[in-house]
């Protein structure tokens, strides 16, 4: 079994935040928090992700984003909501456009409270996704007997 | 082929992925220094490289992997034939086939940021090609011969000849090494314009050859800027390690330190300096030899 855990590659995605939640998440790569000490890297690109990091509450528009960032992920993936808004809805729960949190769309692992969540607890949070990346790993391995192989088409 | 030349071929193909994700894992380190912060593990691009293999693949187009490998195999070649000590210009040839190879795995995606990062790539390679066919020239007018093996074991070291078209090269590595401000196709930082341009569509295995390849690579252009210094003397080899130690904490210093350019002024400076200090280099050299 590879040690994966060193290496969790994220993936920021803003749903519908007021970037409260987003800057605290861009401290967390500033020198005072520095979360690249734990191989953490910021790619942006989905393909490349191991951990999605969403932030905000999920609305009409940005369903269909958010599902497709989720499945352009390749297994072991986790996810991370971020924030009351990623967790519940928080404030603008109420709002006609608001879905509700990122749970209402895809399966979230771990959730971070707070308003907005602090860079600390946004690094324990992580902390925990890689330990649960870890064990992804071993599901991943067992799928990919079952299905014969490691390789998926993107086209289905 | 002697036996040194073997086991420096040997040496090359086992070792130089871990010297180049070394070196890799050093550039991180030191350029997290330079931003104050404490930076990943020494050994951090090892992980990164072993949890990309083991992810799932998610094949965008079926040939990506084919490119992949061929560029693997194409830059692997050209470092093995660079310490096997053959003809120079050959191993430039093969270098810019591997790369043309990198251009159809990121074109045959047919997505928007891969196909931007490739063209790229190509645009790249315009500016650098120049110099480094310079170089070839430079090393013949110097040494009177294009073989790795004689323009190493030559009496005096070539810089002497060739600084000029030292600095050109130098100033080209900063490109091919995917260093700011010349890294314009793909980036080792987070969030370019282009999300990952070039390697936007390749993740986990495909991710991984494109990395170690890089590695490989490097090993090779920095082998060669050691070939500026090295002589019959062993103890060049010394000034060898330094040298090239030197040019590579110069590369973490320019990348630390500036902002990527638009790809026309990337032309101008390359074309620029390579047609300056080369062409100086070439013009004094052919009236004095």
């Amino acid at each position: 079994m590879a040690n994966i855990k060193r290496s969790p590659w994220l993936l920021h995605y803003d749903g519908s935040s007021c970037n409260g939640c987003d800057i605290e998440v861009l401290a967390c790569l500033t020198p005072i928090y520095d979360a690249e000490r734990f191989g953490v890297m910021n790619t942006g690109d989905p393909m490349q992700a191991d951990i999605l990091l969403i932030t905000g509450g999920i609305n009409a528009q940005n369903q269909p984003t958010v599902k497709q960032l989720y499945e352009q992920m390749p297994r072991p993936k986790v996810v991370v909501a971020v924030g009351v808004c990623a967790c519940t809805g928080g404030v603008f729960k109420e709002c006609y456009n608001i879905l509700g949190g990122a749970d209402t769309t895809i399966p979230v692992d771990i959730y971070v409270p707070g308003c907005a969540a602090r860079p600390q607890a946004i690094i324990d949070g992580i902390v925990k996704a890689v330990d649960l990346f870890q064990k992804r790993l071993e599901e991943h391995y067992e799928k990919k007997r079952g299905q014969g192989g490691n390789e998926v088409s993107a086209n289905g | 082929m002697s036996m040194t030349e073997i086991i420096l071929v040997v040496c090359y193909i086992l070792f130089a992925p871990l010297l180049g994700g070394l070196l890799d894992g050093i550039d991180r380190k030191i350029s997290a220094r330079m931003q104050r912060r404490v930076g990943p593990p020494l050994l951090q691009p090892f992980y990164d490289v072993v949890k990309l293999f083991s992810k799932q693949v998610i094949i965008v187009s079926r040939s990506q992997i084919f490119f992949l490998l061929s560029y693997f195999v194409l830059i692997v070649l050209t470092g093995a034939m660079f310490f096997a000590g053959t003809d120079i210009l050959l191993c430039f040839f093969v270098m810019s086939t591997g790369a043309t190879f990198l251009y159809f795995a990121g074109m045959v995606t047919s997505t928007p940021y891969s196909t931007m990062g490739a063209n790229r790539e190509l645009l790249q390679m315009l500016a650098y090609e120049p110099a480094v066919l310079l170089t070839c020239v430079g090393f013949y007018l110097a040494e009177g011969t294009f073989n790795v093996s004689e323009i190493a074991t030559s009496k005096y070291s070539a810089i002497l000849y060739l600084p000029g078209f030292f600095i050109a090269f130098v100033f080209i590595l900063t490109i091919k090494m995917r260093k700011s401000p010349f890294d314009l196709s793909t980036s080792h930082h987070m969030h370019q314009e282009l999300v990952k341009g070039l390697t936007t569509e390749m993740g986990a295995r495909n991710l991984a050859i494109f990395q170690v390849t890089e590695w490989y690579e490097n090993v090779f252009l920095l082998g060669v800027v050691g070939l500026y210094i090295v002589n019959a003397s062993y103890y060049s080899l010394i000034a060898v390690v330094l040298v090239v130690l030197f040019t590579f904490f110069l590369e973490i210093l320019i990348d630390n330190t500036s902002a990527r350019v638009k790809w026309d002024t990337m032309l101008k400076l390359s074309w620029g300096v390579t047609i300056f200090t080369a062409g100086i280099n070439l013009i004094i050299l052919m009236i004095i030899k």
